[in-house]
């Protein structure tokens, strides 16, 4: 069931994405989808009632599905850096304009 | 009317996504349809406890763990080094801000105080997770991001903290080459790149999997500096020589 809270919160961060103006919200928006494509990509390993992945000699058997976990650790370590390089970026703009707001931005030509 | 569309065209990706995920026409396996006694996972459980084999695959109890750091380690090495180059994206950006970030409020009795006693304590944990990585639950990625956060609480709570960022680069540095020297050792001693030419041990010591252990103690001694190292380009907004 919990998939569909999953999939909310992918469609919260594209809606996010398509409908702020606020660089700082676009820059949230990106991480609540990216936070939701996670969770739901895990969520595509798991069967019913079955334990974390961690061998427990003379008890083998009865696990989730591993694989999904570790390519979402490499999806949560990209999704830092690209998260790190975007708020420098926002950092940079803001110096340059004084303000996170896209429309304001672009209003300012006198540079 | 521009929020008008945005909600058209989430609710137009709602659509495509839901139709997909139960849609029993196609010839690809259905949402929670996944069996891992079938999946290709089992064969990795199966090849790192398998008492009829001369030794095991990876001897890792954490599977996650020995996909990461034994199956897919060059996968894991390209991850590290994406990690790298946001590190110095950040430190290039960063470098035209010259001005020192001060806060506006100032760092309160209870957080000065509180930040001596737990900064040890999450230095401690992540340090204890990444060197159990093949054994519990974590491993080099979250015990190097809770090195980092220990720093970032230390940032937070004294204004006039300052991390030395040469030692992190060093360090940075140091973990990273060893990986690829353990790498190229296997080359010449294995045949392939990053093979695990250590002795195996028991499932479920502290010293066995090989090089499991040390790749993943280099990849948290990498990933916690330079954690702190984009941490300490924030705050302290300037570049090192």
């Amino acid at each position: 069931m919990s998939q569909y809270l999953y999939i909310g919160l992918m469609l919260v961060g594209i809606y996010g994405l398509l409908s702020q103006k606020n660089i700082i919200k676009l820059i949230l928006s990106l991480n609540i989808l990216e936070l939701g494509l996670n969770l739901f990509i895990i969520s595509t390993g798991y069967s019913g009632g079955n334990k974390a992945p961690i061998i427990v000699l003379g008890n083998e058997g009865g696990y989730v599905d591993p694989l999904p976990q570790a390519i979402v650790l490499t999806a949560i370590v990209i999704g830092l850096g690209v998260t790190a390089v975007a708020l420098m970026l926002a950092r940079n703009i803001y110096k340059k304009y004084g303000t996170y707001e896209i429309d304001e931005i672009r209003g300012d030509d006198d540079d | 009317m521009k929020k008008i569309m945005a909600i058209l065209l989430t609710v137009a990706v709602a659509f495509f996504v839901f139709s997909n995920l139960y849609n029993t026409d196609s010839d690809k396996m259905l949402f929670g349809d996944n069996n891992p006694e079938e999946a290709v996972s089992q064969q990795y459980v199966n090849k790192s406890v398998d008492p009829e084999r001369a030794r095991p695959e990876t001897g890792s109890a954490n599977i996650v763990t020995s996909v990461v750091v034994n199956y897919r380690s060059f996968d894991t090495l390209g991850e590290i080094t994406v990690l790298f180059v946001s590190a110095l994206g950040v430190a290039l950006l960063g470098g035209v801000l010259r001005k020192k970030v001060t806060f506006q409020y100032k760092p309160g009795f209870i957080l000065n105080q509180g930040m001596t006693i737990i900064a040890g304590i999450v230095l401690i944990t992540g340090i204890y997770i990444f060197v159990h990585g093949h054994l519990s639950p974590g491993g080099g990625f979250p015990g190097g991001a809770m090195i980092g956060s220990a720093f970032l609480l230390m940032y937070l709570s004294d204004e006039t903290f300052r991390a030395k960022i040469t030692g992190f680069k060093i360090l940075e540095g140091t973990a990273g080459s060893l990986i690829l020297i353990i790498g190229l050792v296997g080359l010449s001693t294995g045949g392939y790149f990053l093979y695990n030419f250590l002795p195996n041990g028991t499932v479920g010591d502290l010293i066995s999997a090989g090089i499991v252990p040390v790749l993943y103690v280099l990849v948290g001694l990498k990933v916690g500096s330079e954690v702190s190292n984009i941490l300490g380009n924030f705050f302290s907004g300037e570049v090192e020589q």
